[in-house]
This record gives C-alpha cells, sequence and structure tokens, in this order.
C-alpha cells in the first residue's frame, strides 16, 4: 500500500509537466462551443501537438504510434493535463478512445493502415452511431438496417443503410463514423449486428443538431437514407458487431473519468472564493459554517474517490481489465459532482436565473457545470444499470428477467 | 505506486479475518453482550495476533509495521463487530508498558474533539469500557495525561446505546500525569482516527456482507428479494459508499506512512468523513433489506447501526473533520 511514485514516475511527471507548461499557454483560449469548424481546428492541432511530443494515445500501444504507458503513467497524464488546464481531447474523442482502439484489435490490415496514424495525429475526426430513438440501454435492439449488395468477391459490394442514430457528439465535424447497423433482422438481437466504418459525406446522411438543456451544441441526431457504404468498412464478421462493439466499450471505462475528478478538485476551490466573494454586513457567504461543513465534507468525499481511483487502477494493472470498481467509480464521481455542483447553483442565488454571469457571480460556469453532472448520471451507462451491473457481477444477485433475450 | 496490499498485508489482513470469524461470530455477539462487551480471553488472543504491537518496533517487543498495515487489521476487527477499546489500546502501545502482550487494557478519552468550533456546546465527557481498563489516557491540547480509573467519579449509563460497548459519564475529569506532549497528543488523534476508519471500513463490509446474504435466501412473491430492483439498488449504494470507504481508510493508513506525500490531516479527516458516512448508512440500509426482521434482536444488523455510532463520536465526527478539510482548503485558496 504504498503511495510513492517511483524515480521513473516522477521524472515522467516532471518531464510532461515541463512541457505543458510551455505548450498550454502557447495553444491560446479554446473557441465558443457553437463554432464548430473553429473547435475542431482547435481540438485537432492540439492532439497534432500531443503527436508530435509522443503523448498522443497514452494507452495506445507502441506499434500504433502510442505511448504504451502504464496505468501509473496515464493516472499520472491526466492529473498533469487537468492541473495544467491542457486542451481536453475534444472531438479527438471518439477515434482516440474508441474508434482507434477497435480497429486496432478487430480491423484488417487495411483499415488500420487507413485510419490509425491519422486518428491519432488528428488527421481524422470520428463520432460515435450507436444510440437509436429505441435503443438506449438496451442497445442490442438498435434497428438501422443495412442490406448488402453484391457478393464476397465482389470489390463493389456494399451496404445500403437507412435508419436514425442519436446523442451523435461531433457529427458536424467528424470524418468517419462508427456505425452499428442490423444486418440480419431474423437472427436474436445481439447476433444479427454489425460494426461499419461510415465517411460522413456519403450521399443520404443528414445530421440535425439535438438541442439538450445544456442549450444549441454537443449532440446531433444523425438521419441515414440508402446511405451506400462498401462492405470492405466492415469491421470484423458480418454479424459479430455485437462483440466487436463490447470491445470498444471497455476502452471506455478505467481511467476514463481521472481528469475530469481533478477538474472537480479545482471547481471546489472555485466555489470556495466564489463564496468568500459574497458578502453582506456580517460578513461574507464562506463564513457560513453549514456551507463549509458541507464543502468540507463534499472535498473528503473527492478526496476518497480519487483513492478509489488509484486503487482501483493498480488492482486492474494486476488483472489486465479494468476492475470491476468502474462502476462503483462511476456511480460515486456522478453522485459526489452533482452534489458538488448543486452547491454551486445554491450559492448563486437569484443571480442563477441567468444563464450568462449576472452581479460578478459566474451563473455560466456553475450552471454549465451542474447541468454536465445530470448528463454523467446517463451517459456511458445510466446509473441505474450500473447498479444492476455491481448488483449482478459483484455481489451476485439474480439477474433481471430478459424475456427477449437470446 | 502501488497503492494495493502487499502479500504481506493480504496474509496478515486474512490471518485476522480467520481469527475473528471464529472467536467473534455473530452468533457469539449476545454472549459478549452479557460480559459486557470484554472477554479477557479473547483480548489476550487479540495480543497474541498482534493487534496491539503491531506497530511497536521489534525491539520494544512488537512487530514493527506501519499504519498500512494496522488499518487492515482495525478492517477485520470492525468487520465482526470485535468490541473493547481496541484503538486506544493500540495507540497506547510504546507509552503504557504491559499493553501489546494484552496485560493491561487502556482506554482513553479525547478532549480534543473541540466541537465548539463547529458551533456546537462543549459535549459530555463519556468513557467506554471503563470498568475493563487499567488504564486511562486522556488528550488534551497540553499534551496526553495518564490517569487510574478506579480514581475517577463517574456515572453508568443504564443502556448504553451498542450492547457491546457500556459507557460512564465523568461529571469532572481529574488532571492526569501528563506523559506525552501536545504534537503527540495530536498525532495519536490523527492515528486513531485512521484506525476508527479502518473499523468503520470493516463495519460497511459486514453490513452489505449480512445484507447480501439474506437478499438472496429470503424469498418474497416467489423470488429471492435480492432479484429485484429496488432491493438490488439498495445493495449496490451499499458497495458503492463500501469502496468509497476503502479508498479513505487505505488513503489515510499509506499518507500516515508515506507524509511527504500528500497532507496528512486531510487524508485523514477525508477518511473519517467518508468511512462514517459508509458504516452509517450501509448499517442504515442493512437493516432496511432485513425488513422486519432487522429491526429485531433476531439478527445482528442492529449491532452494525449501533457500533456505526459509537465509531462516528470516536476521534472526530463528520462534522467536525469536514470544518478541518474546510480550514484547510481555505489556506490553499488563500496562498494560490
Amino acid at each position: 500500500m504504498d503511495l510513492r511514485y517511483t524515480p521513473h514516475e516522477q521524472s515522467f511527471r516532471r518531464e510532461l509537466a515541463v512541457w505543458l507548461a510551455s505548450e498550454v499557454p502557447a495553444h491560446g483560449t479554446s473557441p465558443a462551443s457553437s463554432d464548430w469548424d473553429a473547435r475542431r481546428d482547435y481540438d485537432t492541432r492540439w492532439q497534432r501537438k500531443l503527436f508530435d511530443a509522443g503523448y498522443a494515445g497514452i494507452n495506445w500501444p507502441k506499434q500504433y504510434g502510442g505511448r504504451d504507458a502504464t496505468l501509473i503513467e496515464q493516472l499520472i497524464y491526466f492529473e498533469e493535463i487537468a492541473k495544467a488546464n491542457a486542451p481536453y481531447i475534444g472531438v479527438n474523442f471518439v477515434g482516440v478512445l474508441h474508434g482507434g482502439p477497435t480497429i486496432m484489435a478487430e480491423g484488417s490490415d487495411e483499415q488500420k493502415a487507413r485510419h490509425i496514424q491519422n486518428i491519432l495525429s488528428g488527421e481524422e475526426v470520428w463520432c460515435q452511431g450507436f444510440s437509436e430513438p429505441v435503443a438506449g440501454s438496451d442497445l442490442a435492439s438498435l434497428q438501422t438496417k443495412a442490406e448488402r449488395v453484391g457478393g464476397n468477391s465482389d470489390d463493389s459490394a456494399h451496404y445500403v443503410v437507412s435508419g436514425h442514430k442519436i446523442w451523435t457528439s461531433f457529427a458536424q465535424v467528424a470524418d468517419y463514423c462508427e456505425l452499428l447497423v442490423r444486418t440480419d433482422p431474423e437472427a436474436p438481437k445481439h447476433r444479427g449486428i454489425s460494426w461499419l466504418i461510415m465517411p460522413m459525406d456519403l450521399p443520404g446522411i443528414e445530421i440535425r443538431p439535438l438541442p439538450t438543456l445544456e442549450g444549441e451544441g454537443e449532440f446531433s441526431e444523425v438521419f441515414l437514407e440508402d446511405v451506400q457504404i462498401p462492405v470492405n468498412n466492415r469491421i470484423g464478421e458480418e454479424n459479430d458487431g455485437w462483440r466487436v462493439t463490447n470491445v470498444t466499450l471497455r476502452f471506455e471505462r478505467g481511467t476514463a473519468f481521472a481528469s475530469d475528478m481533478i477538474h472537480l478538485q479545482a471547481f471546489v476551490m472555485d466555489l470556495i472564493r466564489t463564496a468568500k466573494t459574497i458578502t453582506s454586513n456580517d460578513g461574507c457567504a464562506w463564513d457560513d459554517r453549514a456551507l463549509r461543513g458541507e464543502i468540507g465534507h463534499l472535498s473528503g468525499e473527492l478526496e476518497s474517490l480519487w483513492a478509489m481511483v488509484k486503487l482501483s487502477v493498480c488492482q486492474s494493472r494486476e488483472s489486465g481489465v479494468p476492475g470491476v470498481g468502474s462502476s462503483a467509480v462511476k456511480l460515486y464521481y456522478t453522485d459526489i459532482y452533482q452534489r458538488i455542483t448543486e452547491l454551486g447553483i445554491r450559492l448563486l442565488g437569484r443571480a442563477g436565473l441567468s444563464r450568462t454571469d449576472l452581479a460578478d457571480r459566474p451563473s455560466s460556469l456553475f450552471l454549465g457545470r451542474h447541468f454536465n453532472a445530470i448528463s454523467l448520471a446517463i451517459a456511458a451507462g445510466t446509473s441505474q444499470i450500473q447498479k444492476n451491473i455491481i448488483g449482478e457481477r459483484v455481489l451476485g444477485l439474480p439477474k433481471e428477467p430478459r424475456p427477449t433475450t437470446n | 505506486m502501488d497503492f494495493q496490499p502487499t502479500e504481506d498485508q493480504k496474509a496478515l489482513q486474512a490471518g485476522i479475518r480467520s481469527f475473528c470469524e471464529g472467536q467473534v461470530s455473530n452468533e457469539r455477539l449476545p454472549e459478549l453482550g452479557k460480559s459486557k462487551g470484554f472477554d479477557r480471553a479473547l483480548w489476550c488472543e487479540l495480543a497474541e495476533m498482534g493487534v496491539f504491537g503491531l506497530r511497536l518496533s521489534e525491539d520494544q517487543g512488537g512487530i514493527g509495521l506501519g499504519y498500512s498495515d494496522a488499518v487492515l487489521v482495525f478492517e477485520e476487527l470492525g468487520r465482526r463487530l470485535v468490541p473493547g477499546p481496541l484503538v486506544w489500546s493500540h495507540l497506547a502501545a510504546g507509552l503504557v508498558p504491559g499493553v501489546e502482550s494484552g496485560e493491561v487494557v487502556v482506554g482513553g478519552v479525547d478532549l480534543l474533539d473541540d466541537r465548539t468550533n463547529v458551533g456546537r456546546s462543549p459535549e459530555p465527557i463519556v468513557a467506554e469500557h471503563l470498568d475493563h481498563i487499567d488504564v486511562l489516557l486522556v488528550l488534551r491540547k497540553e499534551g496526553i495525561e495518564r490517569l487510574d480509573p478506579v480514581s475517577i467519579r463517574s456515572i453508568p449509563a443504564d443502556i448504553p446505546l451498542d450492547p457491546l460497548t457500556p459507557i460512564h459519564h465523568i461529571p469532572e475529569l481529574p488532571r492526569g500525569e501528563q506523559i506525552a506532549d501536545s504534537n503527540a497528543a495530536q498525532k495519536m488523534r490523527l492515528v486513531g482516527a485512521a484506525m476508527v476508519a479502518g473499523q468503520q471500513l470493516g463495519l460497511a463490509e459486514g453490513a452489505l456482507d449480512l445484507a447480501n446474504e439474506y437478499a438472496k435466501g429470503r424469498e418474497q412473491f416467489g423470488r429471492p428479494i435480492g432479484g429485484f430492483q429496488a432491493v438490488k439498488h439498495l445493495l449496490a449504494e451499499m458497495f458503492v459508499r463500501q469502496e468509497a470507504a476503502r479508498g479513505g481508510a487505505y488513503n489515510a493508513a499509506a499518507t500516515l506512512d508515506a507524509p511527504e506525500v500528500a497532507n496528512v490531516a486531510r487524508a485523514v479527516s477525508s477518511a473519517k468523513v467518508t468511512a462514517g458516512e459508509s458504516a452509517i448508512r450501509n448499517a442504515r440500509s442493512c437493516i432496511q433489506v432485513h425488513g422486519g426482521m432487522g429491526f429485531t434482536w433476531e439478527v445482528s444488523a442492529h449491532y452494525y447501526l449501533k457500533r456505526s455510532w459509537v465509531l462516528e463520536n470516536s476521534f472526530g465526527t463528520r462534522d467536525e473533520h469536514a470544518e478541518t478539510i474546510a480550514s484547510i482548503l481555505e489556506t490553499l485558496v488563500e496562498t494560490q
């Protein structure tokens, strides 16, 4: 139970911190979230800098150009990029964390040659076409249909794809989409799915922004009408897409929220700074014992959460897969995140009735963070699904009845 | 960095666990209640296992292990609700001769727990296991004092909250002989809080184990109740709290072992806040999962609830530790 970093880990941290200290200020401030072209430019130029410095694909194997960092180094990496307030992975998220790793694991040599380096260097931006209006937590019930035209030996063989995808981040600026389609409507639902690489410039693709409670911006719906996707763009075998998908989803867990947690520690400090500026005749909001107590309590839990992450990472280093702890980490993080950001809204008081800053109170930041915290309980496996996972896989409780499972 | 327990630490923990499972099974708790939570033979066996001399150097008759090892031991003692002034006697090793062998039993009172700084009136002085101890330590701002419990006027509580933790009210505590300075008192309190956090983690685990076992066996509407999401999710939330308590308690102990890596006071207070919350809430959920039976003495769920409140009031409450963290953060904000 040793919290001390090795000399090697310490020098990794030092070198990274020095590099970030010069590169982050030089990269400038991030563009408005509604300006997609500027966002793509900003995020992909940063990805290129990471790539040139050898920090892109921190967990990718060396043979694909990654850093192949140990899990502890990855934790250090996320700590340092959060501390330096470095640009987040942004539009490169799907490519670097999902698409790339899936192609590495399951793609053909030709697919690897075409995409992997481009993803890592920020040349290619990807989006994810998994969820559908009828397929959320029950993703395998997706209905986007793909009919095949042409045989195995036919180079022009393609799928004709029609359907409706939702919750697609970065669709406006993506070059490719990792797309799940139903290639066999007769087969049991998990066995009729295929995984396709869809170029986003094909005819028949329509992108409609999907306003959310955060406002315009992050998400889109993607409508597909007779889009012709070459059979060569399939990853893995036809109807084997569910297994391929689970390879992808595994990469999302583990150290996924590490940076966000460090940012949340910084946000607690923002809360205190704000509380000290809200003054009345009797003093400032920070003098309120109850508020101090709540912030101290939440900060203590946040520190325990970070220790949980370290423990979970050290366990998965031994076993090679993200520990069962990852569901517990996500649940606990979501809970703390929501409670901390709710404190922010309470501090805003009536200034929080405005989405933009009012009377020197940071409405924009505080409301934005709270909305983001609400989405976290839904994204990447809802809190209820996470509780089922813990109940069934960790505690060994009887499974939910799944009448349509095959 | 390797935050996982080492193989040696896992072996130590497993040894204590199997000892506690054998000697302090849930079935034995009512019997221990009749002897007011203290059994001299059990105490000597715990001493034999090294519970008290664990961190004492080998030339002083101890085992020479660290805080990380100790927290795992206290986790197991908590899991099985082992009663007695365990943490105080552990803390007294090296300060009170004879404690590591179990011959001398040490209890204590923590007067550093100053709740006036969280806006509360001063607490009554309440000592645990006063009839069972040979030496009473008192933590004061000035240092650690030692008293003979027989010399103290005290009033026993007719019905203690925890049947295994008898208590006395001490209306006026006389001054004792000072045996260590104020730094030692502060340090003892930090270590005490970290070890109690270990016990609270164990409590959170024990309560979950008990509830989980019941949820698998108990059938209603023709199915084990653990198959219903309403119950399953209660249990999953208990698991999350258990793991949070583990993070906090292990972090506190490992930071005490390597104080150069982080702020020890912050790590310990974080642990006490998190593990305290976990123990209390898991105990309550354990009763809820047991339904009506959970409210009776037929099952041991109530022991977890009662002990969780005893531990909450040992070496600082959640409120007090939250205030400690807030002060540390305030200093950080001011210096940034």
